[in-house]
């Protein structure tokens, strides 16, 4: 089982749902926490652990300047313009715009190109409590290709019975990433039209896929009904709302799980989890 | 023209409340744009017309003629991507997958693949009281989303004449999205919170930052749930060098703004006058006015 948190706004409380949804877990059976937001992972600070790391690197070309003739070839090839040829060899390569589609190194009639890895990130490893297992990956600052990262801490998950992935905000390309292969969603949002907007945005990515999904309503607040107007409208169930609340406040900033200081937190994530599992189809 | 873009790295700090109230409270005329285009939401908080709107094409796509196609697979197998599918010996390109790349085009011996363009979204110009705005809507699932960006700057940029300020609502994260928001600004407004995960995602944007050339300054949002991490994030900024230009108390008038479709900046409450003294020193420190 495959369930995946995400949101479309940022902040709305995915890894607070993630994380303490994993601890509820944990009593009953081992979990796999893969952490997909790549650009700013939170989990491991809700479970700090040391552990160790991989790299995630991606391919790139070398250019071999003695047999590079300047015939331009690469730079033709090249859709992203990483490639430019100068009067001498070798070309002036960009880096950060290679997609590593290796069209440049096919296409050269010297064999003047070959790859080599180039890092862009790292997959960190870590069993921060028992029965908890955390992948987190990490894009390193500067770099663009999440969608890589994501893939790469998604394939060392392989097949754990109970994965919850937390995914990053937004609808782009490495939201898909995350959410593809996932047996359910949990979307989570907050009783604001900021929320609710961003609700049938990422709405609309989970129906694309195809994915089963659900809604969470955090901060939330009998004033605003919209999102719930919204849910029944679109045949989503509203899983769980959490109010604004300052002492859940305090926890989560403090990098704390309300499910675990709030016990009546953890029977509310353990009941999620049975809720989802039915409604995914999953006996397990 | 002074170009200011607002972001955070983490999500939901309030950066589209800040960014809005600078719009409110800077003289006019000034140029804004939607840099978050997975989740728009500037427009929500201002009042506007729509100019004009019009389709956007971020990279061509493949696709495979089937009457020309001849099965050998070539294409799959130097696919990077995984973009192309077989089914019953009939190939076809995922677009989710497919990158623009072109290798299948250059490789198909029967010339049966061709690149088209694919809709990735659609660009806005808006007139509102304070002057144009860009924003933009990214098809969902799209790869395109740093592209977008930039052509919403563009998009308002082209527009502008003598107006003073450029001011942009900038996406959560450090990847493509930001990194193509804050290129080509003078600088970068941070709003914070005072949370482990606030301070987390802060110092990986400010390295991120770093790459370019532009001054970044901070605001600690809701900087009185968490005292202890406020002075935790204080303290970062001050060995960065950063100025901290506001710390705004949490306060439900911000949310009730949020609920009216305003900038808080319109009503009076706590929150409003810190955003105020916020925008003042900002104002004086990048001689907006």
């Amino acid at each position: 089982m495959n369930i995946i948190v995400a949101s479309g706004k940022g902040g709305t409380g995915k890894t607070l749902v993630a994380a303490n949804l994993a601890y509820a877990l944990s009593d009953q059976k081992e979990v796999l926490l893969v952490d997909c937001d790549v650009e700013e992972p939170n989990l491991h600070l809700f479970f700090p652990q040391g552990g160790y790391e991989l790299p995630v690197t991606t391919p790139v070309p070398v250019f071999d300047a003695d047999r590079c003739t300047g015939c331009g070839r690469c730079a033709e090839v090249c859709r992203y313009g990483a490639i430019t040829v100068l009067k001498e060899p070798p070309p002036l390569f960009f880096e950060k715009l290679c997609h590593s589609c290796g069209g440049c190194e096919m296409s050269c009639p010297e064999g003047a190109i070959h790859e080599e890895e180039r890092a862009i990130g790292k997959i960190r490893f870590s069993n921060p409590r028992d029965n908890i297992i955390l992948i987190s990956g990490i894009l390193d600052e500067g770099e663009v290709m999440a969608p890589r990262v994501i893939a790469a801490a998604k394939s060392y998950a392989g097949g754990h019975p109970t994965t919850i992935l937390d995914a990053s905000p937004g609808i782009a390309c490495p939201v898909v990433e995350a959410m593809q292969g996932a047996d359910y969603c949990i979307l989570v949002t907050e009783s604001t039209p900021f929320g609710l907007h961003d609700l049938a945005l990422a709405e609309s990515v989970t129906r694309c896929l195809g994915i089963p999904s659900g809604v969470i309503i955090n901060r939330f607040s009998e004033e605003d009904d919209q999102v719930t107007d919204f849910c029944r409208s679109k045949d989503l169930p509203v899983l769980m709302t959490i109010p604004f609340d300052r002492e859940i406040a305090r926890i989560q900033n403090t990098g704390g799980l309300i499910s675990e200081s709030m016990p009546a937190y953890r029977e509310k994530f353990a009941d999620l989890f049975s809720r989802v599992t039915s409604a995914g189809g999953f006996s397990r | 023209m002074k170009k200011i873009v607002v972001i955070s790295g983490k999500g939901g700090t309030g950066k589209t409340i800040f960014t809005a109230s600078l719009t409110d409270l800077i003289p006019g005329p000034i140029g804004i744009a939607d840099c978050d285009v997975e989740a728009a939401n500037l427009a929500l908080l201002l009042e506007h017309v729509d100019v004009r709107s019009r389709p956007f094409s971020g990279l061509e796509k493949a696709g495979i003629t089937q009457d020309l196609c001849v099965g050998c697979g070539l294409c799959k197998v130097n696919c990077r991507f995984d973009a192309i599918e077989c089914q019953d010996g009939e190939y076809t390109v995922d677009p989710v997958h497919c990158e623009g790349c072109g290798v299948c085009v250059d490789i198909c011996p029967e010339k049966a693949i061709v690149m088209g363009p694919m809709r990735d979204g659609t660009i806005y110009l808006s007139r509102t009281s304070k002057g144009l705005m860009s924003h933009a809507e990214l098809c969902a699932g799209s790869g395109t989303s740093g592209l977008l960006v930039d052509q919403v700057k563009k998009e308002i940029t082209g527009e502008m004449g003598d107006e003073k300020a450029l001011i942009a609502d900038g996406p959560p994260g450090i990847g493509c999205p930001t990194i193509s928001a804050v290129s080509g600004m003078d600088a970068a407004v941070i709003v914070t919170e005072p949370s482990v995960s606030g301070l987390h995602d802060l110092e990986r944007l400010v390295r991120m930052a770093r790459g370019f050339d532009i001054r970044l300054f901070l605001v600690i949002n809701k900087y009185d749930l968490e005292p202890g991490m406020s002075k935790k994030v204080e303290d970062y900024a001050s060995k960065e060098k950063i100025p901290v230009i506001g710390c705004i108390p949490f306060d439900p008038a911000v949310v009730d703004a949020v609920r009216k479709g305003i900038p808080p900046t319109r009503q009076d409450s706590p929150a409003s006058q810190a955003i105020r003294s916020a925008y003042d020193k900002l104002a004086e420190m990048m001689e907006l006015v």
